[in-house]
């Protein structure tokens, strides 16, 4: 499912990821592993939370920016 | 006498056994899915002629059945055709409300065609507006490994979809072939001997020989 929605703002799946990430999850494989979501769903719903602003790409990890840290604060 | 070959550069080459395939980024019933997504997987990619037709119902359905199958096999499976995610999702919100069948894997809605001219999946033949019923098996780095075309009127066979990868994988793992009609647990292929001597070494290695470039043995 797509992780941000036409407004912008993150879905469900995305709000997952995002949480995922704050509990330390920065990899791919390991947001697979954290969310039970399949590959090819983690890594297009991280090219959508990038390009919305919510994670940034750091080398082979991925972080949460201010604004993904907002949502899952 | 001569020919005239009119030249053509605009003309798109089939993906084949053994190349990488393309990659492609498509709107899915499950978001914008690029095909490297799915490396690390075995894929299944298939084409339907169209949402809302009977056939293509029931194998929707088989594949949703085998679904878990495929999981184990590290598989994952990516549907398409020339219609809209509206239309994808309404078809398999209705197979499910009346069917009972939850379709669990994305379907690329390929309206402008340009997954499905990429891989060969419009016949203009059968039809000029709908894909026929392609498969393309890959590998985990996106190798073409199998080709599957089926005429809009005959459905699939999932066994024989499962049956390949089974053998794919086997080959893989065992560096080994599989005969016809082979299913998991029958007998294989050993490959035929490339010099003489191993044809003479292979009498001694306790494999079923028939004659010296016919042994199978028993995994």
């Amino acid at each position: 499912m797509p992780c941000v929605s036409a407004d912008g703002k993150p879905t469900k799946s995305g709000i997952e990821m995002l949480s995922a990430l704050k509990g330390g999850a920065s990899t791919p494989d390991a947001l697979s592993g954290a969310t039970g979501m399949p590959m090819f769903r983690v890594r297009s719903g991280l090219r959508q939370l990038v390009n919305a602003g919510f994670v940034k790409q750091v080398g082979d990890n991925y972080q949460l920016t201010p604004e993904g840290s907002k949502i899952v604060p | 006498m001569v020919i005239l070959m009119e030249e053509k550069t605009d003309e798109i080459r089939l993906p084949l056994i053994g190349e990488k395939a393309p990659d492609f980024e498509a709107a899915t019933t499950q978001g914008t899915l690029r095909l490297s997504d799915f490396e690390g997987s075995w894929l299944v990619l298939f084409s339907h002629p169209a949402d809302f037709t009977p056939v293509c119902t029931t194998e929707f359905m088989a594949f949703s059945e085998i679904y878990g199958e495929l999981k184990k096999r590290n598989t994952e499976l990516l549907g398409l055709s020339v219609d809209s995610v509206s239309s994808h999702i309404a078809w398999i919100r209705n197979v499910e409300e009346k069917m009972g069948v939850k379709i669990p894997f994305p379907i690329i809605a390929d309206l402008n065609k340009e997954v499905s001219q990429k891989f060969g999946m419009i016949h203009p033949a059968q039809s000029k507006t709908e894909t026929v019923r392609c498969v393309f098996i890959m590998d985990p780095e996106s190798k073409i490994r199998t080709i599957l075309y089926y005429p809009l009127t005959t459905g699939r066979n999932m066994k024989e979809i499962l049956r390949i990868i089974d053998a794919l994988q086997t080959t893989d793992k065992h560096k080994v072939a599989t005969p016809a009609n082979w299913n998991p647990g029958d007998p294989v292929v050993v490959p035929p001997p490339g010099t003489t001597e191993q044809a003479e070494e292979r009498t001694k290695e306790g494999y079923d020989c028939k004659d010296w470039y016919l042994c199978f043995k028993k995994l």
